[in-house]
């Protein structure tokens, strides 16, 4: 894993030299206040806890994720500096990993500053901690879920609004899988075992129990393991077409 | 160090390199001409391990670009066509980061970001934005970057494109001077480069290995070499080319410009580049001829180039 650290740091440190960086932490910030208190009618739900918080997050990751991830690959064709790139002396698995990993911290470090939510339940009333911890550690696997599918999506052109659309399609096709009103016509369609492995491919019905406070490990491995996959299927799109 | 073996890459039904091979040995500068789409870049980009060949393979110091690619990147500085860099960052949080990816770290990694910002004569740019560099500037960023790990082998394409005079003959006489202990290999289309540089050149054309030899080998093969053209005070300049066509060892005499100021011009072409600088002398005395100009030409590389790059 030569090489891991720079790259990572590099990447990492590229969101803050625009304002982009800010102008995506504030947009995030706000949709997910503002979800949570005019959408999810926080208040009339009498509950202090960080449910109807963790609500939105497929929805709003729909959007805000591929945002983040879709220059990933794409502004490195376009400048050419992927030639730079992949012709040092690193492996392509560690630039892929170093890349998505300094794209997920970013996304973690906007969803760490939503940590007043916290306080604020604490405040209001007695918060079981568990969930929030549970909430936390889902919404930010299924972050890391969205981010490897747009790293893909972003490997395969040079022009980043195709890369966004594209991640944005497939995820939305992973979030309405799990869709409570999509598994009522699949259910009147299929028999029950079928509709139910449907709804297992779906983001949001692994991430439900998580933002419950169940931590069930096959939710952590689905999460895991479409990181995985993703990022194995982002080394081979690269490998088999550094230049477009 | 580097040695090239029957490479081939083929795009869909487009042969860019087809079946190319040959060596580069240590503290040689081997200048690689071609026309644009001759395959010059492909085939560097091989060599570099950025695209995987169709067939065949190249060693670089002793490593197989197929085996090991992450030792074969290793031993090389690699400055690709369009010179990328990062434009977001300064000059020398460039350098450093190509630094740090290449295992340089502390104390040794500013000092040989320190020697090539030298270099490459960046050091007044240091702290400036890529974005807002010239041109030239960022190419020389991007030079520095693959002078930085002090490989045994660069990979440059094109490394003077773009550049306005001074900053190519700066940037040749660079090149010159490390070339010493190092094995080069650089692309170009400009030919007074290769004369200027090279100590070997191979012509590509179409994917394949047109020319292969030194600048001046190269020279002997121009119609022009051993030419010489000749300027004289004459009023009847018909009749001296028919007297010049005489002269031993002459191929061809082409008249090139009679009657202004009462001069003549001539080309005279050897007999297969033979020297006829003596008979010419002799002529010009035995006739005594006022001589305005004379000099004997090396060799034309543009018509080298022309003539092997065109009948393929």
């Amino acid at each position: 894993m030569k090489g891991l650290m720079p790259i990572f740091k590099r990447e990492l440190r590229a969101y803050f030299y625009s304002p982009v960086a800010y102008v995506f932490i504030i947009i995030f910030l706000v949709s997910n206040v503002g979800c949570t208190f005019l959408l999810g009618n926080f208040y009339r739900a009498n509950q202090a806890s960080l449910e109807t918080f963790f609500l939105f997050h497929p929805w709003l990751y729909l959007i805000l994720i591929p945002a983040v991830g879709m220059r990933l690959w794409s502004e490195e064709r376009r400048s050419g500096t992927v030639e730079l790139l992949l012709t040092f002396p690193v492996t392509l698995t560690t630039v892929v990993m170093s890349k998505f990993l300094a794209a997920w911290t970013f996304i973690a470090i906007a969803l760490f500053l939503t940590f007043p939510m916290i306080f604020t339940v604490h405040y209001l009333g007695d918060a079981d901690n568990g969930p929030i911890i549970s909430g936390y550690l889902g919404s930010l696997l299924m972050a890391g879920a969205y981010l490897a599918i747009t790293s893909c999506t972003s490997a395969l052109t040079k022009n980043q609004v195709i890369s966004f659309i594209l991640s944005v399609v497939i995820c939305l096709v992973l979030v309405l899988l799990g869709w409570g009103v999509l598994s009522n016509i699949l259910n009147s369609w299929f028999p029950v075992w079928i509709s139910d492995l449907i709804a297992q491919f779906s983001f949001t019905t692994h991430f439900n129990a998580l933002r419950r406070g169940v931590v069930d490990l096959r939710d952590l491995i689905y999460f895991a393991s479409v990181i995985v996959f993703m990022l194995m299927v982002n080394v081979v799109i690269l490998d088999s077409h550094k230049a477009l | 160090m580097i040695q090239v073996d029957k490479l081939s890459k083929v795009f869909g039904s487009y042969r860019a390199v087809d079946d190319i091979s040959f060596e580069v040995g240590q503290g040689e500068i081997l200048g690689f001409l071609g026309p644009n789409g001759a395959g010059k870049s492909t085939t560097m980009k091989m060599i570099t391990c950025f695209l995987p060949p169709t067939s065949g393979t190249a060693k670089v110091c002793g490593y197989d670009i197929l085996e090991n690619s992450i030792q074969v990147r290793e031993n090389i500085g690699y400055l690709p066509e369009s010179a990328p860099s990062y434009h977001e960052m300064l000059v020398e949080e460039f350098l450093r980061f190509t630094g740090e990816v290449r295992g340089l770290s502390g104390n040794d990694l500013q000092k040989h970001v320190d020697r090539v910002l030298e270099q490459t004569a960046l050091q007044d740019v240091k702290d400036q934005l890529i974005d807002t560099l010239s041109k030239g500037y960022r190419q020389r960023t991007c030079l520095a970057q693959s002078l930085l790990s002090d490989p045994p082998v660069l990979i440059l394409d094109e490394p003077t494109d773009g550049l306005d005079p001074n900053q190519k003959h700066e940037v040749r006489t660079l090149i010159k001077r490390i070339s010493e202990k190092r094995t080069i290999l650089v692309s170009t289309h400009i030919l007074e480069e290769v004369e200027a540089v090279c100590s070997r050149a191979i012509i590509i054309a179409k994917g394949k290995i047109v020319a292969d030899g030194t600048p001046n080998q190269l020279l002997a093969r121009s119609s022009y070499h051993n030419a010489i053209s000749l300027r004289v005070k004459s009023l009847e300049s018909e009749s001296l080319l028919a007297k010049l066509q005489q002269i031993a060892n002459v191929q061809t005499v082409q008249l090139l410009d009679a009657g202004k100021n009462d001069t003549a011009s001539f080309q005279l072409f050897p007999q297969q580049g033979k020297s006829i600088l003596n008979e010419v002398e002799q002529f010009i005395q035995n006739e005594r001829l006022h001589v305005e100009q004379l000099y004997s030409e090396k060799g034309r590389l543009d018509e080298v180039f022309r003539k092997v790059t065109l009948n393929v």
